[in-house]
């Protein structure tokens, strides 16, 4: 029984099994923001733990416990989609998950816009901007998740954010909450009248 | 992280708010599911640690 010695670590050093409760309200977010549906979401992160805990000989003491976590989950999640092709037909996503939010400003519309823009993006946009914008990780970090070179990282973020922008109507140097255009365009309704 | 310094005002506004529903989605109670599967997890490897021979350390 060889393999019994990659169970658990030598006495004296913390064994990564115990703080992975800690990081369960994180996987499920971020689980969230990629299925945009949360049942499939719970389902994922039972998933990512059963192998994170089968591969925990293979985590190394002392690194990013949740960087490897979230690494399990989005290479999961990536190869499940592969298998089945599956698209989400009534997304529920970030947005039901953050209705009860209130944001720091009056911009409760726009929270809700931004949401529901967020959720239309690409996998692969809401992925790195959940990595980078939400969660502060680094380019080199993100790349070293998802796989990828860490000019590839960047461009992508830039191109979710430009796309997140256009999707909320937003160009380059206007105002995401504290013009709120968009509580304007909300109560006024695309057809009302344009703000000044 | 210096690239970030100075970034205009459209990202720093998508990424404040990506951090504010990301972190309202986050939700600090760990469902029972997750509670069981952990302590199911756990008596596993403290059956397969216990039934190691002494010798094997």
């Amino acid at each position: 029984m060889t393999a019994s010695n990659a169970l658990a670590p030598p006495a004296g050093v913390p064994d990564p099994r115990d703080e992975l409760a800690g990081h369960i309200p994180a996987l499920r977010a971020f689980a969230i923001s990629l299925t945009r549906n949360v049942s499939e979401a719970d389902d994922l992160v039972q998933e990512a733990i059963l192998k994170a805990w089968s591969n925990f000989d293979k985590f190394q003491p002392g690194s990013d416990l949740k960087a490897w976590l979230f690494t399990i989950l989005r290479n999961t999640f990536y190869s499940a989609r592969r298998k089945t092709r599956r698209e989400v037909a009534d997304p529920d996503g970030l947005h039901a998950a953050t209705l009860a939010v209130k944001p720091a400003h009056d911009g409760r519309l726009a929270l809700a816009d931004f949401t529901r823009a967020f959720d239309q993006l690409s996998a692969e946009h809401r992925e790195v901007l959940i990595l980078v914008g939400a969660n502060g990780y680094s380019y080199e970090q993100a790349a070293g998740m998802m796989g990828c070179a860490v000019g590839t990282a960047k461009s992508r973020a830039n191109r979710a954010r430009a796309r997140l922008g256009e999707l909320l109507g937003l160009a380059e140097g206007e105002d995401l909450i504290s013009d709120n255009p968009l509580t304007l365009q909300a109560v006024a309704g695309p057809g009302g009248p344009q703000a000044a | 992280m210096t690239e970030e310094k100075g970034k205009p005002g459209l990202r720093r506004d998508i990424d404040e708010n990506l951090k504010r529903v990301y972190e309202a989605a986050i939700d600090p109670e760990i469902p029972d599911r997750f509670k069981a599967l952990l302590a199911q997890l756990k008596a596993q490897q403290d059956g397969v640690r216990n039934n190691e021979p002494e010798g094997s350390r």
